[in-house]
């Protein structure tokens, strides 16, 4: 026991020894840009398709009993809250699936722990990938909403920079759930009972105001809520001191799941 | 010192639980030579292998690989090393070529020598006229020859292969070994487990023979064989209950025995000790070898 609490206590000083190396990063990035480049067009279809359906279904299906939403067309309501949902999808689900498929299928984390990378460094290149996308697919429902009608605004060059910090998070997320799993139905109770909530109390479909007040609270831990008024923020108007919040609980919330996905990975990864 | 050494294992102990899979492994491969690690499966072959790149943590013992201690500098070891996996991890969707491109990025090869050390391995690898072959269309053998081409993209001085030729035809196998006996000649140092006994005979400078997560024997093939087997073994066909009545008599003779299916194979029969048996006579091997001192139970 002492042995190995010895061997642990060697293998974290020497993670502390070159961590995080910008070639080591650079290196893994490529990977997953040059394998993007294999599969780029079914991974846009489905991120930036879904949430427009999304948007189309409750901006023309609610839209026409609801015109107006806290004080906005409900179709801007929607277009700009559906952001999140776009960044979510396109995160956290890579995150979780495509981290199980590498590890448990395609066995790339094998490869690349044999070149001079570590794991703290894969999990953080994949995190900045994923988040990078997710910043570019954000912007998507965006787009169509202000080919709905909805209009631009300067503040909506801000919502990729949002996207990418809450995409980081989500990203992390992904692959700590992914790091914890021991199959794939795993994957199944957090869709069903943190994902889903999570997305539909985020303020994206109807405005929390309307809900219990225990829930408002509960919403305040929702990172994806914050990301939805942040994105809204952008396109109509900041709120100060509240945003500012707002941005710090995205980034507390990036860095610890963060941190949770590479201690995740590590147990996998690393006996 | 050890700088000689481009691996040097000292009392090394790795456990699951309650299973210890190496069990105070000692291993020198010495710069510039091929050692194979023989052993039936379970032995702790594929755990050694995962120790030298620092993906399993020893519990206990001293691990240096070209000068670097593990685990504390495994990074700066693995830079110098290449790896040949015994399960295939390409990226399938990827082309030769690509898979190429991403390794030597992750070996970190400056921009100006990426192209050559990718054609260099492709040359190597006999893979020139397929790089632009998605993996996935590839055959079970050219995805090997891509698993140790992306191996060696970076020039590694020491290369690691766990099993390169398992589940292959032999026609295969035989290409694959001529393209390793050709690293051999060019100096690099090869550790490479397997448990395919021709293929250790035929590379291996030194063979160590793994039973139970430790080294039971070490050394030359022939001088395994001649140590352990003797010169000749007396090959005894016939029904069970025969066998088994000439496997007493060969151990009254002071003479040593292993089962071979159909036979039974009498050690050292040069010697022969007074004692003669009906029986063909071949020269011992190192499967002899082996199953003397792994065991002839299938664990």
């Amino acid at each position: 026991m002492t042995a190995a609490s010895a061997a642990a206590n060697v293998a974290s000083r020497a993670r502390r020894v070159g961590r995080l190396d910008r070639r080591a990063l650079t290196g893994v990035l490529v990977r997953e840009v040059v394998n993007y480049s294999s599969y780029w067009r079914s991974s846009t279809f489905s991120s930036t398709v879904e949430p427009t359906i999304y948007l189309l279904a409750f901006g023309f299906g609610f839209g026409s009993i609801v015109s107006r939403v806290a004080g906005y067309d409900y179709v801007d309501f929607v277009g700009t809250g559906i952001v999140a949902t776009a960044v979510l999808f396109s995160s956290a689900f890579p995150g979780m699936f495509g981290t199980f498929v590498k590890y448990k299928f395609q066995r790339t984390y094998d490869a690349i722990l044999a070149a001079p990378v570590d794991t703290e460094e894969i999990v953080t290149a994949e995190a900045l990938w994923l988040a990078t996308r997710a910043a570019v697919y954000g912007c998507v429902p965006l787009l169509v909403a202000i080919a709905f009608g909805l209009d631009p605004t300067w503040g909506m060059l801000l919502v990729p920079f949002i996207a990418w910090i809450s995409g980081f998070g989500w990203a992390c997320f992904g692959i700590s759930i992914a790091g914890f799993a021991s199959s794939f139905e795993n994957f199944n109770y957090i869709v069903s009972a943190v994902l889903t909530p999570l997305f539909l109390v985020a303020g994206t479909f109807f405005p929390l105001d309307q809900l219990p007040e225990f829930l408002q609270v509960l919403a305040q831990l929702n990172p994806l809520h914050h990301c939805v008024e942040l994105v809204r923020g952008a396109a109509f108007g900041f709120e100060g001191w509240t945003d500012l919040l707002r941005v710090g609980a995205l980034l507390l919330f990036g860095f610890a799941m963060w941190r949770i996905a590479i201690h995740a990975m590590t147990k996998k990864l690393v006996d | 010192m050890s700088s000689d050494l481009a691996i040097r294992l000292r009392g090394v102990v790795k456990r699951y639980g309650a299973i210890t899979a190496v069990d105070g492994l000692d291993l020198d491969v010495p710069l510039g030579t091929c050692v194979g690690l023989l052993g039936p499966n379970g032995a702790g072959k594929s755990t050694t292998m995962r120790l030298l790149t620092a993906q399993s943590i020893a519990d206990e013992g001293e691990l240096e690989v070209l000068g670097f201690r593990l685990p504390d500098e495994s990074k700066a070891a693995r830079a110098e090393c290449g790896v040949v996996p015994q399960l295939d991890n390409l990226d399938t969707t990827l082309t030769v070529e690509q898979n190429l491109l991403v390794f030597t990025h992750l070996y970190r090869i400056p921009r100006a020598e990426r192209r050559e050390a990718i054609e260099r391995a492709l040359k190597m690898a006999n893979l020139a006229d397929r790089r632009d072959t998605r993996a996935d269309k590839l055959s079970g053998g050219m995805r090997r020859r891509l698993l140790i081409a992306r191996a060696l993209v970076h020039r590694p001085r020491l290369v690691l292969m766990d099993e390169p030729t398992v589940g292959l035809d032999p026609q295969v196998r035989q290409e694959l070994w001529a393209l390793i006996d050709s690293l051999r000649s060019e100096g690099t140092t090869i550790l490479m487990s397997t448990h395919y006994i021709e293929e250790a005979q035929r590379l291996a400078d030194t063979v160590l023979i793994m039973s139970h997560g430790t080294a039971v024997a070490a050394g030359s093939p022939s001088d395994l064989v001649l140590q352990h087997a003797g010169r000749e073994a007396l090959e005894v066909y016939g029904p069970p209950s025969r066998l088994v009545e000439v496997e007493a008599e060969a151990g009254a003779a002071g003479l040593r025995t292993r089962r071979t299916g159909t036979s039974v194979s009498i050690l050292g029969a040069e010697a022969g000790n007074g004692y003669a048996a009906e029986g063909e006579r071949r020269p011992a091997n190192l499967e002899d070898v082996f199953v003397l001192l792994t065991g002839e139970e299938i664990a």
